[in-house]
């Protein structure tokens, strides 16, 4: 099925030498060295980034098996087409960049105001947050890292366990995370808090430590989990008794099918505990148009009384010089009434995907979590060790999915599958992982 | 008799009221609950608010003073001219391509589009060697200078030419590299600041200079506009290879060079293995809210150990940024063709022809200027004089914004930085004000 073959953008694997290893005995060059010293934070990286390693495993098959026709539920790459109605507005306003009424050159740091009304308007109406709070980003993958350049090396972190890899990986190259200790799996500094079907997927907070900062995120990439209102109140009131600030992601908020909370400012008192980062890119299919937002409230301080959003903004005018203008453009189209009905069709389109995908691992007599209110599926294989299901899944069948270890320690023998395909892809997947597995 | 058209209002003045005052207010005591994380104390090292922002915040008290004045922005370098129709239609050509099944692109590559790659290393760096998997796409200088601070962590010395770019030393303080700021010297102590004035053909005297681990160097020079020579720029990949040092060099205005000084580090022989370079198409193909740039490593740059730099470059660009705008770089695409790439060039002629009427203005009243034929910075010296006491002069009398030199550094004390980036008729009137104001004063 030609529509399935992978044929990525981005075979970039350099021919020599292995950029994937950041180990610091591999790869040493000859010749002239400088007398600058190798961060060493960079050193305390365990491995490539998860997604170029899950790339770069794609990559090898391909050249193993040329005529294999790959289908990718790894890496959470959006693959429908925009709405035109918002690429007509990119397309407008970039139109409008050759024209003297419509040239615009450097925009706000913190984003279009117009944007970031329509976000308030669109996302926050009851929950009363100001247009100011919101701050518009290229990603949420960049503001993470933005983030933690605000907070500095001198903070302790808890991570939902298993959880999006840069969250980790920031506060390791920040200099947060402390030594990785091979026995365990984790970083010596980092709290890894749990998260199990045991568990309702949401940490026991009575035996989790005290951290400066906790990343949640929910709905959860990859389990899938969204936190009930419960739940997030739990943890708003822990956050609260322990003087922490939540960063909480809710980039998948629009795949949520239930009544779980959309935001975290739906929890009274969040507003002083929590910064919120969100993206377009799974919402709008914006991954390579790169658009987000993160929400600093006014009342969010550090323990000396300072605002917290303004040291954001001024990381925000200094390392950072806004997110195009087109895409912002992009954005607010998203947001209009017509935008953001042809989204949600695009976003129904992917979750039915994820029904599909787990009706297929259930009928095979496999537990499955996630998927109803989440572009993933979190599928259980117990007993096994997670990169080898995924190896054996991609050998046997030629589909990509990610190893649960990849996600921390909690995350092995889960494999997370993602909803993101064409439906045929998706369908054939759903075949052959049958075909496979019975 | 103002034209309108003289109003070159940014959409930065839509900025809220709030964030304006907020930036004039250095503490604001929380009056409610405070959370228990201690704010960075690299935050608090920075001194006032980033340098640009603050002019905005000028600019709009002024306004608000002068509600009617036909304010002429002169002060951050932004670009005013439209984008040659051929790039703006091939981004809007990609958007429209997005709504469709063929035309659909998802995520990137982190290291930015294959044939961009390509078009930048062929096009930009034809004589010099560089290759492709050698640049890595940004969505901007700005960006990429932290990213690189974000790279080489917080337990480094670093030099930046004095006056230079505020972006060097902000994130150098916010990194945790910069130590303690000095208020006699107006210097952070554990910066090498290496003074580039008139007297010393505006580059270090290198002999005096302590050794750092990163040099900072920006050429075409922002703030000054003066371009090195080779002959300088030989001397400083000497000095940073018998220190082992890194230099970070910002060939961002390299389009603007009108004689044969060099537009890139790599040139020089021997500065692969020493040196960084990070280039922008802001200011060469007016995409300043476009949001395009780049930055290449080359393969030969190794830490002390000698682990190569590149890869641990590529680490933070996969894991702290994921590529740059996929239409951008389309964008950036049409800029090097050749089509493309002829009218980027007219553009920077006419912001050069603009530089031109600047200078030849302050010569006519006698101010002595430098810069403004490499650079689209004029570089004005007022002797004995306060440089924000001659900005605010200036905005006052003539409604005309500049920036202040000593917000570049204290190097930057007695001098005025004048942006050509204009309308042409703004640029007149401009000339036109300030002769009215400085020839009256003889």
């Amino acid at each position: 099925m030609s529509s399935c073959i992978c044929i990525p953008h981005a075979i970039l694997l350099p021919s020599k030498t292995n950029w994937n290893s950041s180990k610091s005995n591999n790869g040493r060059r000859q010749g002239h060295c400088t007398d600058v010293p190798r961060n060493v934070n960079m050193e305390n990286l365990q491995s490539g980034y998860l997604f170029p390693e899950i790339f770069r495993r794609e990559s090898e098959h391909i050249v193993k098996y040329p005529d294999a026709s790959l289908i990718r539920l790894g890496i959470g790459d959006t693959t429908e087409p925009i709405p035109d109605i918002i690429t007509s507005a990119m397309a407008e306003h970039a139109f409008a960049l050759s024209t003297v009424k419509g040239y615009k050159g450097y925009g706000e740091e913190q984003g279009n105001m117009a944007l970031r009304k329509a976000i308030t308007e669109n996302f926050y109406k009851d929950v009363g947050l100001k247009s100011n709070e919101i701050f518009i980003s290229d990603g949420a993958q960049c503001e993470i890292s933005r983030l933690q350049m605000l907070l500095g090396s001198n903070m302790t972190v808890a991570v939902q366990d298993p959880s999006f890899p840069a969250y980790i990986d920031s506060s390791v190259i920040v200099g947060q995370a402390g030594k990785f200790q091979p026995e365990t799996d984790k970083y010596k500094n980092i709290v890894y808090m749990n998260c199990t079907p045991e568990n309702g997927f949401f940490p026991d907070l009575s035996t989790t430590s005290r951290t400066n900062i906790i990343f949640f995120c929910s709905p959860n990439n990859p389990t899938g989990h969204a936190a009930s209102w419960q739940q997030l109140k739990q943890l708003v009131e822990f956050a609260k008794a322990n003087g922490s600030i939540i960063i909480y992601d809710s980039a998948y908020a629009a795949y949520i099918s239930d009544a779980s909370p959309r935001s975290i400012y739906e929890i009274p008192g969040a507003r002083e505990v929590a910064i919120e980062i969100s993206s377009f890119s799974k919402f709008a299919g914006f991954t390579g148009v790169r658009l987000g937002w993160t929400v600093v409230p006014e009342e969010l301080v550090y323990s000396n009384g300072y605002p917290v959003i303004k040291d954001f903004d001024r990381i925000v005018c200094t390392c950072f010089n806004g997110a195009s203008n087109i895409a912002q453009a992009g954005g607010l189209a998203c947001l209009s009434p017509d935008g953001y009905q042809a989204l949600n069709s695009v976003v129904g389109y992917y979750k039915e995907n994820a029904k599909i995908i787990v009706d297929t691992f259930e009928s095979l007599g496999l537990k499955v979590y996630g998927g109803k209110n989440a572009p993933y599926a979190w599928v259980h294989f117990p007993g096994k060790i997670s990169w080898n299901t995924f190896a054996e899944i991609l050998e046997k069948t030629h589909i990509v999915t990610i190893p649960g270890s990849g996600f921390g320690p909690g995350g092995e023998e889960y494999i997370r599958v993602s909803a993101f395909g064409h439906r045929e892809c998706i369908l054939e997947a759903s075949r052959r992982l049958k075909n496979f597995y019975t | 008799m103002y034209l309108s058209t003289y109003s070159t209002m940014s959409c930065k003045f839509t900025l809220q009221p709030q964030m304006v005052q907020a930036s004039l207010i250095v503490q604001k005591e929380g009056v409610g609950y405070c959370t228990k994380v201690p704010r960075n104390v690299n935050m608090a090292k920075l001194r006032n608010g980033y340098l640009f922002p603050e002019i905005s915040v000028r600019e709009f008290q002024h306004l608000e003073k002068y509600p009617n004045a036909k304010l002429i922005s002169l002060g951050i370098g932004d670009t005013t001219e439209p984008l040659p129709d051929n790039i703006a239609l091939s981004m809007a050509n990609y958007a429209h391509g997005l709504s469709t099944a063929e035309g659909y692109s998802g995520y990137g590559a982190e290291q930015g589009n294959k044939a961009l790659r390509k078009a930048i290393a062929e096009t930009l760096y034809k004589h010099v060697p560089v290759k492709d998997t050698e640049v890595f796409v940004s969505d901007g200088a700005q960006c990429d200078i932290t990213r690189v601070m974000l790279l080489l962590g917080s337990n480094l010395t670093i030099a930046v030419q004095d006056p230079s770019f505020p972006a060097y030393i902000d994130s150098s303080v916010i990194i945790g590299q910069a130590g303690d700021f000095g208020d006699e010297v107006g210097k952070y102590y554990n910066i090498e600041y290496m003074k580039c004035g008139p007297e010393n053909n505006f580059f270090p005297d290198l002999t005096s200079t302590s050794k750092t681990d990163i040099i900072f160097f920006c050429s075409p020079n922002n703030p000054t506009g003066h371009a090195a020579t080779r002959n300088q720029l030989e001397h400083l990949v000497e000095f940073a290879r018998d220190n082992g040092s890194i230099i970070i060099f910002d060939s961002a205005y390299a389009g603007y060079i009108t004689d044969d000084s060099p537009r890139s580090i790599f040139e020089i022989p021997g500065a692969r293995e020493v040196a960084i370079e990070i280039s922008s198409f802001s200011k060469f193909s007016g995409f300043t809210g476009v949001r395009l740039g780049w930055t290449v490593v080359p393969e030969e740059l190794l830490f002390s150990n000698g682990f190569p730099v590149i890869n641990d470059f590529n680490r933070i660009m996969c894991t702290c940024f994921n590529g740059a705008s996929n239409i951008a770089q389309v964008g950036g695409l049409a800029s090097l063709s050749p089509e493309g790439f002829q009218a980027v060039r007219s553009l920077i002629d006419y912001y050069k022809e603009n530089a031109k009427i600047l200078i030849n203005t302050f010569n006519s009243f006698g101010v002595k200027v430098y810069g403004g034929t490499n650079a689209p910075y004029v570089w004005a010296h007022f002797p004995g004089r306060k440089s924000w006491d001659v900005f605010a002069e200036i905005l006052d009398k003539t409604h005309i914004t500049t920036v202040p030199g000593s917000g570049f550094g204290p190097g930057g004390e007695e001098y005025l930085r004048i942006s050509a980036f204009g309308h042409r008729e703004s640029i007149l009137e401009a000339s036109k004000r300030l002769k009215n104001l400085f020839s009256k004063a003889e």
